[in-house]
């Protein structure tokens, strides 16, 4: 028989985090401080609105953009919150979650050859993606001393000739780290001069707990070489309900819908009706939501500053990234053993990439009760590991 | 700050001090002054603790009455409402606006404890015109607390 397999798909390895995530799922007993997404329920209003959605029967396809009504909600939305302006007859598409966004939007914009450049660690979809839609997955590895941010420096050692799109991950998953105003604004001069592409994946983009959140798209000169991505999933709890969207100029954005209209269809469409609500009246609930996380966030730092756990203060998404290079384990190691002696699981950092190597994730979408058992148990971890 | 504080420990009431310090991204000091402060002016009115009594198995019951009155020369209605509020059965007092004056919320073992208190001393008082008395028969939330059972979604352990 012919081998039934693209050599492409062939490229693309499994990932090494699965082993472990059987592990973890096997044992009953065990506190997970490994899950990237948040603890709490969807706000009541927007469940409620897909009842009643349901009730109504709103059943079929929505226009392949999605419902007009969410992406006018959705532009008053992205204007008031981030002073970003987008048409949503033209510039706009509701996606599966941000994670199709991700996939049209490099499908439509690479040739063969073509270079995507990934600031690593960094969540684990852009270099597949970047496969699939027949580009050059070429990772920026970022570094602890500059709390992750991506340096101008950083950026400039990677450009090539056939450099076309840098991805934005910020606020980050997995190290929490965020780009501010400041720090983008060098970048953008650097991808001007080069004539690139930005794809700007700020799916935790209300989850900051600095200052306001700063989009790279609504620097001068920026919004016609960037491709917007966020989503419902994190702001709003909404990630079983599968919902993003991407902004873009029409001209990129008119050959994404082509793909989503033929791979897709449509966006769910009750969520669809759901996230009208969200966007409309939840500012007051992911506020709540985001001091939440944020007392968490100031309980963590405290407790590895009191265990002097080296790390530095994340101020976006909901992770913590210590660093464990003091107990001469890989991060495997470290995970592995931290789950089997203390029945506590978090994630390797090198899971999302090289550089991610010598640290651990740690997710906060958890209770502080939840948070204060594991952490205790962290400590005895560590103190062990200090004694030999 | 007060507000930061407040609507921290309103569901909150078991305090550390410390750590509600570090979580509210303010100093120890700061805070313990700013809990003595709000106590002293009877901002912070008391530490409470929110009690499901069936699952701990003992009886209590609880009425709603809806209480009219004539309202005292000079004293307003303030005066009825003492009146009542000082029997220690009394779980609070509200004045209401609407088709009757005061809201009172009664905690009793029996049945019959709150139908004597209601027909021996409140209906008694002069003031009061007539009394309408509502059993509570089952608590869903109380204080912002969800007391039913609620059935709650699992997440999956590990995702990236």
């Amino acid at each position: 028989m012919r081998n039934p397999l693209s050599e492409r798909i062939e490229t693309i390895k499994p990932s090494g985090i699965r082993k472990f995530f059987d592990i973890v799922n096997e044992m009953d007993d065990a506190i997970s401080l490994g899950v990237g997404e948040p603890d709490f329920d969807t706000p009541w209003t927007i469940r409620d609105e897909a009842i009643y959605s349901l009730e109504q029967g709103r059943t079929f396809y929505t226009s392949n953009t999605g419902l007009l009504s969410l992406r006018k909600e959705i532009s008053g939305y992205l204007k008031r919150r981030f002073d970003l302006s987008y048409d949503p007859e033209k510039e706009m598409i509701v996606t599966v979650g941000g994670s199709e966004a991700i996939d049209i939007a490099l499908r439509a914009m690479l040739d063969p050859g073509d270079e995507v450049l990934i600031p690593e660690p960094s969540y684990v979809s852009y270099v597949p993606c970047t496969i699939l839609a027949n580009g050059v997955p070429v990772p920026i590895p970022l570094k602890e001393e500059n709390e992750f941010r991506l340096t101008p420096e950083e950026l400039k050692e990677k450009i090539t000739d056939k450099t076309k799109i840098l991805v934005l991950p910020f606020p980050n998953n997995p190290t929490g780290a965020v780009m501010e105003k400041k720090d983008l604004e060098k970048i953008a001069d650097i991808v001007k001069e080069h004539d690139l592409f930005v794809l700007t994946d700020e799916i935790y983009a209300e989850l900051t707990y600095l200052e306001k959140h700063v989009s790279i798209a609504s620097l001068p000169g920026m919004k016609e070489r960037t491709v917007y991505i966020n989503g419902f999933s994190k702001a709003y709890a909404m990630t079983g309900w599968r919902l993003g969207y991407a902004c873009a100029p029409e001209v990129i954005l008119k050959q994404m819908l082509k793909i989503h209209q033929f791979a897709i269809m449509c966006a769910p469409t009750m969520s669809q009706y759901a996230a009208v609500e969200a966007v409309k009246n939840c500012d007051d609930e992911v506020k709540k939501m985001r001091d939440e996380y944020d007392k968490r966030r100031r309980y963590l730092l405290d407790r590895f500053k009191k265990m002097n756990l080296k790390c530095f203060e994340p101020f976006g998404a909901f992770y913590i990234f210590p660093s464990i290079a003091e107990f001469g384990m890989t991060s495997d190691e470290f995970a592995t053993r931290f789950l089997q002696e203390k029945k506590v699981a978090v994630v390797p950092g090198n899971a999302f990439g090289e550089s991610g190597e010598g640290f651990i994730r740690i997710s906060y979408a958890y209770s502080l009760e939840n948070l204060r058992e594991a952490i205790d148990r962290l400590e005895e971890f560590i103190t062990e590991c200090r004694k030999g | 700050m007060y507000e930061k504080i407040l609507s921290h420990i309103e569901t909150n009431s078991r305090i550390n001090v410390a750590e509600l310090a570090v979580q509210l991204g303010m100093d120890e000091a700061g805070v313990m002054n700013a809990l003595e402060e709000m106590e002293a002016k009877h901002i912070i009115c008391g530490y409470h603790t929110l009690i499901d009594w069936d699952k701990a198995g003992i009886e209590k019951v609880t009425a709603m009455i809806e209480v009219r009155v004539t309202p005292q020369r000079d004293m307003g209605f303030d005066k009825v409402a003492m009146h009542i509020y000082n029997y220690p059965e009394v779980q609070s007092v509200y004045l209401i606006s609407g088709g009757f004056d005061f809201m009172v919320t009664l905690e009793g073992k029996t049945l019959r404890e709150v139908a004597e208190f209601v027909s021996r001393k409140l209906s008694t008082l002069d003031s009061v015109l007539s009394t309408k008395t509502n059993f509570i028969l089952k608590k869903y939330k109380d204080h912002g607390t969800i007391m039913a059972e609620v059935p709650k979604g699992e997440r999956m352990k590990m995702t990236l």
